[in-house]
């Protein structure tokens, strides 16, 4: 994986990678970031299936996402 | 703050009030029932839609108020579980706040804690699941986090009752506390200190109590709305004009608010915990490879569906014909002939009219509860949260959202729960469209009076007739969302945010809670709507002349007479379904009322070829699965929507359904049959 930036939607499942931004107004961005999704904390893609919501592991918890939302966050991926 | 108050049979015992906080998932309603016990009050919070519970308990000689607050993951004005609870403790300022945290996710649990420190209230930490922390890897050391926060910190494991004892005496140590609590608090991120600085400064001596106006300028920073427009009110214009400069210029400040919060919970948690090793593979892991699999996923679902249903029916189904057989006919021949000196007409309200209205409605208790301990038991050991996961894209497909399929599915057993199940649906519209489809899931009365008439009009193809009828107005409920969405909504989808809780052993204690607090809302509409309405249907069979054929309801039958012709109906069918608007199960009573035979199988099974033909017979049962709902659940719509707007809206929906939908089905079934 390089070290470009992409949206957390496009990380394949199994692979990490470290939240650099996140997009859309504070009501998005507040209830994300109280979820522990802050710049510089590392997730995990657990779940990403070709359509529907993705699941992440974020500080110790599994989130289920839609890829709505999903496209918000910014993260930049490290592989497996 | 603490209160002194004289308790009637306690002389002189001190009063405390407690809340009780905690984010979603954390065994807060565990720690909620051991605590009160039954002694609990379920209501709403004034003017809101969202449950409130408190209880009261004697501890050490105090009389103790504990106040559930509602779960949320933080205090941000986003929802209105998050207002309510940040609003009770700045305005009622209970004496202590216990919050419970779950010990498999420390980290994401404290932010509420942070959240809490920034109001400035007493708190106490209980560390809950500990064995489920255990059992996934986390090894926690609760005395160095209570040294690292300031605040003491419990370990509990509330499921199997350990230390919750030990919570309490913890909290009431802190309630009975002279100098105020030293918490070591957070701060903001180095990059937004000076900013933070400025907004304090801007408001200063413009925040009345009991606002914190460290606080305020902190919710200020995070763009909170519904402190913004308190501000706007404090403030004079020069100084909300120079606020308004400074917040403008920091949209963003929210990501740094959480961040500082984390940066020092990373700190705090770093020395208390370590975490499992790499590779380590965990229940909740082994469970999910197949519970959440986007195909396997739906597998797991359709069978855990079919053993809830085979469940309820292989348990509760017996239960019902006892009850039926051993309760209520004895119950009815008994006050029948109490009453044998009465007025027929008494006679016949208290037999025909509340016995038969109430009692019938009681036979279904056995399923219901069985049905409920059901979902209970899915609900307690975290499973929901998958069903909900792996049928959000089908959800989505119908204008629907994924937690719209939790009281979808209570619908089987009964719609009012149903109903009062769609709270946790985040976004208002998506509460609506989900209470205004529920009532198209066929309930247990609904199923009941199918499989009576299916098994009485088309004996050779029963099972065929029960599951087509089954399945049609669930697909009328698929249909509906879809055109809904197109049509009305614009495609319009709403976030989907929800966490995925580790599983865990259920608790048969907060199962039974859920169970008793679902059956008693259905109980306490069948005691007081549906008797009501019961009374009064029992009077428009039976007035003016005495006999159902020169009655009222006869004269409201003839009148719709040419809407029945439509459909092959007669008067006297048309009666039958309008009966049961006061329960689903009226309907088959009320046939043989009118019919004058036996409620029994062989006495219906003569209305075929007479009454009925096989198209006719189709129209009423469709008809029957697709009316309005019964009397107890729109009065749970107008109670959960609050307006009778959406009462009427959904009484013409589903009139102008069934009427189609019987149509529709008559014709078809006269075609081919």
């Amino acid at each position: 994986m390089s070290d470009l930036t992409t949206s957390l939607d496009f990380v394949p499942e199994g692979h990490e990678a470290s939240i650099v931004s996140l997009l859309g107004g504070h009501g998005l961005s507040g209830r994300l970031a109280a979820l522990g999704f802050t710049p510089g904390v590392t997730i995990r893609v657990l779940r990403n299936p070709p359509r529907g919501p993705i699941i992440v592991n974020v500080l110790d918890t599994c989130i289920a996402l839609g890829r709505g939302q999903a496209r918000h966050v910014l993260v930049r991926p490290r592989g497996r | 703050m603490a209160t002194v108050s004289q308790v009637p049979g306690t002389p002189g015992a001190r009063r405390l009030t407690i809340a009780l906080a905690g984010q979603p998932n954390v065994g807060k309603s565990t720690v909620f029932n051991m605590l009160t016990g039954l002694n609990q009050h379920v209501g709403n919070w004034p003017g809101k839609t969202v449950e409130m519970r408190s209880g009261t308990l004697e501890h050490h000689g105090l009389v103790l108020d504990v106040i559930d607050l509602p779960g949320t993951y933080s205090l941000t004005a986003a929802s209105p579980e998050e207002v309510i609870t940040r609003e009770y403790i700045l305005q009622e300022r209970p004496d202590v706040v216990m919050v419970v945290i779950n010990a498999s996710s420390v980290e994401r649990n404290l932010y509420l804690v942070t959240e809490l420190m920034a109001l400035s209230c007493p708190l106490a930490i209980g560390l809950n699941m500990m064995d489920v922390a255990a059992q996934e890897g986390y090894t926690i050391h609760p005395e160095v986090l209570s040294e690292a926060i300031g605040v003491p910190v419990v370990p509990m494991t509330a499921a199997r009752g350990l230390g919750v004892h030990e919570f309490l005496d913890a909290a009431i140590e802190v309630a009975q506390r002279q100098e105020p609590q030293q918490v070591n608090r957070p701060e903001i991120r180095a990059d937004h200190r000076d900013v933070l600085e400025r907004v304090l400064a801007v408001i200063a001596g413009f925040v009345p109590e009991p606002y914190p106006a460290d606080w305020v300028a902190l919710k200020l920073l995070e763009g909170d709305q519904q402190i913004t427009g308190l501000v706007t009110d404090w403030l004079p214009t020069p100084a909300w004009e120079e606020l308004q400069d400074v917040l403008r210029a920091h949209e963003d400040a929210i990501v740094a608010v959480a961040s500082g919060r984390y940066a020092w919970i990373s700190q705090v948690a770093r020395a208390a915990m370590t975490r499992p090793r790499a590779g380590h593979v965990t229940i909740t892991q082994r469970i999910d490879a197949y519970a959440t699999h986007p195909f396997w996923g739906l597998v797991v679902l359709a069978v855990v569906m079919a053993a809830i249903f085979g469940l309820t029916y292989a348990i509760g189904g017996p239960m019902q014909g006892w009850v039926d057989s051993a309760v209520m006919g004895p119950l009815a021949r008994w006050t029948g002939a109490a009453l044998a000196q009465a007025p027929e007409w008494v006679r016949g309200l208290a037999v025909d009219g509340i016995i038969g209205g109430v009692g019938t409605m009681l036979t279904f208790l056995p399923i219901l509860v069985v049905f409920f301990a059901g979902m209970g038991f899915l609900e307690d050991v975290g499973y929901m949260a998958r069903a909900a996961y792996v049928m959000d894209g089908f959800m989505h497909s119908i204008g629907l959202h994924g937690k719209s399929f939790m009281p979808l599915f209570l619908g089987f057993g009964c719609n009012v729960p149903a109903i009062m199940g769609a709270r946790i649906l985040e976004s208002r519209r998506d509460r609506i469209l989900t209470i205004m489809l529920a009532p198209l899931v066929p309930c247990t009365a609904r199923l009941a009076v199918l499989t009576v008439l299916a098994q009485a009009f088309f004996p050779d193809r029963a099972v065929l007739v029960t599951v087509g009828m089954t399945a049609l107005p669930l697909v009328v409920l698929a249909l509906s969302g879809i055109v809904i969405r197109k049509v009305f909504l614009k495609n319009i989808q709403s976030a989907f945010i929800m966490e995925m809780p580790l599983y865990h052993l259920p608790n048969g204690r907060t199962i039974g809670m859920t169970v008793w607090q679902r059956t008693v809302a259905f109980l306490k509409k069948a005691g007081t709507v549906i008797l009501a309405v019961s009374v009064v249907v029992w009077a428009l069979v039976t007035f003016p002349g005495g006999d159902v054929d020169s009655s009222y309801m006869a004269a409201v039958g003839h009148l719709l007479e040419p809407v029945g012709d439509l459909m092959g109906l007669s008067w006297r069918s048309i009666v039958a379904i309008l009966s049961s608007f006061v329960a689903k199960e009226n309907a088959v009573a009320t046939l043989s009322v009118l019919y004058g035979v036996g409620e029994q199988g062989s006495g219906l099974r003569s209305l075929m070829g007479t009454e009925f033909t096989p198209a006719s017979g189709l129209a009423f049962l469709a008809v029957e699965m697709l009316f309005i709902p019964c009397v107890a659940t729109l009065a749970v719509i107008r109670q959960e929507t609050g307006s009778w707007k959406w009462v009427l809206v959904n009484v013409l929906f589903l009139g102008l359904l069934a009427l189609v939908g019987g149509i529709i089905v008559y014709h078809l079934a006269r075609l081919w049959l």
